[in-house]
């Protein structure tokens, strides 16, 4: 297996407003040393609650935002150094799938236009090999060839969605972006859309980085799973292993809070008091202390590092050897 | 448990009427639901299914398009149906309260908390300005708000989802109402806050031996939160009956493949169970069942007649021609 991305000590930091006084505010710690590899042709899975940083990530993979700190390595290369010409030739690789069907399809642009932009504008393409390409995206994505001749609102939500992965592939990446692909959808249709992004992977091995707040969606489609708490990884390791048995107390009380899929499913509710703190101002040490039932007295002064344990790794001090 | 459901709704039809009579859109069509006191009710569905609409139905809350167009309505004993204008508002808010999905599209943001919640105890109670304020701040603390009495004075915009949330949980349940219909409560909210509220529900519904409707698209909920489920599909209850029943035996196609869509743990990227196609379009649809054209076992008969409701066991319907005795 080779990786094909890696992030290295990833760090987002959005600046607050400068005070009356010009006294430094400080800064959002968005996302806050985060790292992790994605191989070629699987899936990393990241989970969180709303405001934990898996948006941000996103979109520093995407290069749409730059890290204040940290690097990202594609194949090998630091996206930093990379020259202009290297640098499309990354944006080409790695394309994105967005939640809402509704606002990532501009409604005044036929379908074929949609899927071909990309195309046009990166490759020197002729119109009928254009239309060609466009029929066959739109058949690798289980929709007719007509449809090209239409307009977004004349689908429905699962539809748009596979338009709008028919474009996201238009230039064969090699790492799809997918923020929340199916929160969008009705549930009968989110099946499909999963479906059909397992299919695409397995047929031309993609690789998916997928953020996503459905915990068994994601324990369903990833091969690694990260968990991220106010722009920290508390958790990451194989998805199995992880959903399966998860360690870090913060993991373990999202999986138990996730709902199950049949009544006499037993599993131990574990109820957190309390609410994500802000990230402006984020409690010292493990960010999750004040709301951990598992707390120790060296969890508020001191941070706890990504350890392995348990065939993951884990920021936790419970599984640190007493020194 | 006492026998005398405390509502009925026997035969409900709500249609939206547009274009001057020429689409009619069958939002609820021929809904019979039971619901005895301190049972706890979802109804699932897609949207556009009907389970707001039926929500709105049993709160006489239609907007000016729908007409309820046939079917009875019994809640505690009384005529639903019969009421006026007038006691239907006496009715709303004190023996049936609504929770909605957007806690923040049902707050008002130029009013203090304190005095919201302590709103409908003065509308239905006739309770003092001191009087109301003292028992918002009693019923905020008894949603696990901290501070309670200090959050009174608070405007929505000052706290969080999951807070307000609570605070539209505080307000429903302040006249201590007989029925509670939750329409989406946890939708906006994160996993760990939904698990919060969702436990916040299940111990106001013991103290107060509510009768709980919870609509939702999730079965998830459902199979952590009720007895009985009723599924919706274009307009329909296609199947109802006891939760483990339904999980465990469902009869009607549709719920058994929306049961098997739902991504398990700890299992692996593979297949799931698709349901092919998507919902009908409400005012066009097809002669006989409604399912007919994503239905992998449809039958020549589907095409022509709509099933009834056959009893599959004691308690358990289902619509569909393959129920039939």
């Amino acid at each position: 297996m080779t990786t094909l991305l890696e992030a290295q000590n990833l760090t987002k930091h959005f600046p607050l407003r400068r005070g009356l006084f010009g006294s430094d505010p400080g800064a959002v710690r968005v996302v806050d040393g985060v790292s992790f590899a994605i191989e070629a042709g699987r899936t990393l899975g990241v989970v969180g609650e709303s405001g934990c940083g898996k948006s941000t990530t996103a979109k520093l993979v995407l290069k749409l935002e730059e890290p204040t700190s940290g690097e990202i390595r594609f194949e090998g290369r630091a996206l930093q150094k990379l020259d202009a010409s290297e640098l499309r030739q990354y944006r080409r690789s790695v394309q994105a799938v967005f939640q809402d069907p509704f606002a990532s399809l501009n409604p005044r642009m036929r379908v074929g236009a949609i899927i071909d932009e990309p195309l046009v504008t990166n490759e020197k393409i002729d119109k009928a090999h254009a239309r060609e390409r466009v029929a066959r995206l739109l058949d690798m994505v289980g929709l007719p060839a007509r449809s090209a001749d239409l307009f977004p609102h004349e689908f429905s939500g699962g539809q748009r969605q596979r338009i709008a992965i028919a474009r996201a592939l238009a230039l064969s990446p090699k790492l799809v972006v997918l923020d929340e692909p199916v929160s969008a959808l009705d549930v009968s249709i989110r099946a499909q859309i999963l479906n059909l992004l397992v299919d695409l992977q397995r047929d031309l091995g993609l690789a998916y980085l997928f953020i996503a707040h459905d915990l068994a969606a994601v324990a369903h489609m990833s091969h690694t799973i990260a968990v991220m708490y106010l722009g920290q990884l508390v958790e990451y390791g194989p998805a199995k292993t992880v959903a399966s048995d998860p360690k870090h107390p913060y993991t373990q009380a999202l999986f138990s809070a996730a709902l199950p899929s049949h009544p006499d499913e037993a599993r131990e509710e574990i109820i957190l008091t309390g609410e994500v703190p802000s990230p402006v101002n984020p409690p010292s040490g493990c960010r999750f202390h004040p709301r951990c039932p598992h707390v120790l007295p060296r969890c508020a002064p001191e941070v706890p590092k990504l350890r392995p344990a348990f065939g993951r790794e884990t920021a936790c001090h419970l599984y640190e050897q007493p020194t | 448990m006492n026998s005398a459901p405390l509502l009925e709704l026997d035969r409900l039809s709500a249609h939206y009427v547009t274009g001057r009579g020429t689409r009619i859109v069958r939002a609820v069509d021929e809904v019979s639901i039971t619901l005895r006191a301190g049972e706890t009710l979802g109804v699932v569905g897609e949207s556009g299914s009907g389970k707001t609409t039926l929500a709105l139905a049993i709160l006489r809350l239609l907007p000016t398009a729908a007409r309820i167009v046939s079917g009875a309505m019994r809640f505690d004993g009384e005529d639903l149906l019969a009421k006026s204008p007038a006691e239907m508002r006496r009715i709303r808010g004190k023996r049936i309260a609504m929770i909605l999905q957007d806690p923040m599209a049902s707050l008002n943001p130029l009013f203090t908390v304190g005095d919201q919640v302590g709103e409908s105890l003065r509308v239905h109670e006739h309770a003092s300005r001191r009087s109301a304020r003292e028992r918002a701040g009693a019923l905020l603390k008894s949603v696990k708000i901290p501070a309670a009495t200090q959050r009174l004075r608070e405007y929505p915009h000052q706290m969080s989802g999951g807070m307000r949330q609570r605070i539209v949980g505080a307000i429903a349940i302040s006249c201590e109402p007989q029925l509670l219909i939750a329409d989406e409560p946890t939708t906006s909210l994160d996993v760990t806050i939904q698990a919060q509220y969702l436990k916040l529900l299940r111990e106001i519904q013991r103290e107060h031996g509510l009768a709980l409707i919870f609509i939702t698209h999730n079965l998830g909920i459902v199979a952590r939160m009720c007895d009985n489920v009723a599924v919706m599909y274009a307009g329909r209850v296609i199947e109802a009956g006891p939760v483990r029943q339904i999980f465990n035996a469902p009869v009607h196609p549709y719920t058994r493949a929306l049961i098997e869509s739902i991504p398990r743990m700890g299992e692996g990227p593979e297949r799931l169970t698709a349901i092919d196609g998507q919902p009908p379009d409400l005012a066009t649809l097809p002669v006989g069942c409604s399912f007919q054209a994503r239905c992998p076992r449809v039958m020549d008969h589907c095409r022509e007649e709509a099933p009834p409701a056959f009893d599959v066991a004691s308690q358990h319907t289902a619509r569909c021609w393959l129920a039939r005795p």
